[in-house]
């Protein structure tokens, strides 16, 4: 069944990317955190793009928060992110390599947090 | 299932009420992020896992599949009916000042290819949630982990007059290594939710050791 609402939500990522299928990078996993860099002015930018934008002032979120907050497909919200990133709207917050801890040191991690969850 | 896009709606979700962590945001010290699939059959309790434990409202994603599982983004699609939709909800649970916990109650049809590689990439592994009135359910849900090299532990989410057989039958029925943590659990308490992790993440712990 194809009611006029459902046709919609089918048409539109395409519009809301601007016509683009990927990312320009590559760099978003589904929890990537990203959060605003800075003040850079809204101005030129599409209002999905505003609405990822004023989100994400507000702290820091994962990828997959960002697209169920603004209920965009993640696909479309990688595109978005992506193009954000690339026009310093958007930053990632990810660990420098110096503390980046080894697998086990972060299960071990992982761990200790459940159990103080008991 | 409500449009992805239906909504015009700018204004942010309201903080999960009772966020032990705070607001909607992630803390502003926290650094690293992981995750973990919650995965099984239909309503085998996978949402309700990740609301007992998540410290904000569970949020809903939706992503457009082909049939064939590939998603919906590469703008060739006049939209038809080989297009389906196929939701995921996903809770978050912060850990230490510098690490938050992700998990995703992942959907079981093993159609959707790319959106199970999407989950399980960097995923630390899964935990199946199954039902004892009908073990077979899960069959396909296993097969779908293990093809995706996710290590994982089962948990039997216990319903009420669900029967309760001896793990030795549940680990024959699912086929299981004697290596693979089983364990109990109420998808609707929060320290047996915890524990059912727990058990997952010694095991990823052990499975890791072994390994280097
Ligand atoms: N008695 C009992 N009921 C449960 C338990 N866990 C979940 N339920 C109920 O079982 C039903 C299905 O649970 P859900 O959490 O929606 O299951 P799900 O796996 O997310 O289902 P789908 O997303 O539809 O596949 C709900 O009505 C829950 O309240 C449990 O541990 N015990
Ligand atoms: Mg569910």
């Amino acid at each position: 069944m194809m009611t006029p609402r459902n046709r919609r939500a089918l048409v539109r990522p395409h519009v809301v990317t601007g016509g683009r299928a990927r990312p320009s990078r590559n760099i978003f996993d589904l929890v990537t955190l990203v959060t605003a860099a800075g003040d850079l002015p809204l101005t030129g930018l599409s209002p999905e793009k505003r609405r990822i934008v004023t989100l994400c002032r507000g702290g820091a979120l994962s990828v997959a928060e960002v697209a169920g907050h603004l209920q965009l497909p993640v696909s479309v919200t990688k595109v978005l992110l992506s193009d954000l990133v690339d026009s310093g709207h958007i930053t990632t917050r990810a660990a420098g390599p110096e503390s980046r801890p080894e697998e086990l040191e972060l299960l071990q991690e992982v761990l200790d947090g459940l159990r103080a969850l008991l | 299932m409500d449009s992805v896009l239906s909504s015009e709606s700018s204004a942010p979700a309201a903080p999960g009420a009772g966020a032990a962590a705070g607001g909607m945001y992630v803390r502003d010290t926290v650094r690293r992020s992981v995750k973990l699939l919650i995965v099984g059959h239909f309503a085998v309790g996978k949402t309700t896992f990740v609301s007992t434990l998540s410290e904000i409202r569970p949020l809903r994603t939706e992503e457009r599949m082909t049939q064939a599982g590939a998603p919906i983004d590469d703008l060739t699609g006049v939209p038809d009916k080989t297009h389906t939709t196929v939701a995921m909800d996903f809770g978050r649970l912060t850990l230490s000042d510098r690490l938050v916990l992700y998990l995703f109650g992942t959907p079981g049809q093993g159609r959707f290819k790319r959106l199970w590689e999407d989950l399980s990439l960097g995923a630390l592994g899964a935990l199946v949630l199954v039902d004892t009135r009908r073990l077979e359910k899960s069959f396909e849900i296993m097969d779908l982990v293990e093809r995706h090299g996710l290590p994982y532990a089962v948990a039997v989410n216990a319903f009420d007059g669900a029967p309760v057989f001896p793990d030795e039958e549940v680990r024959e029925a699912l086929d299981l290594h004697p290596a693979t943590p089983l364990v109990t659990c109420d998808a609707r308490d929060r320290a047996s939710s915890a524990r059912a992790l727990i058990a997952l993440v010694d095991h990823l712990i052990a499975t890791e050791r072994e390994q280097s």
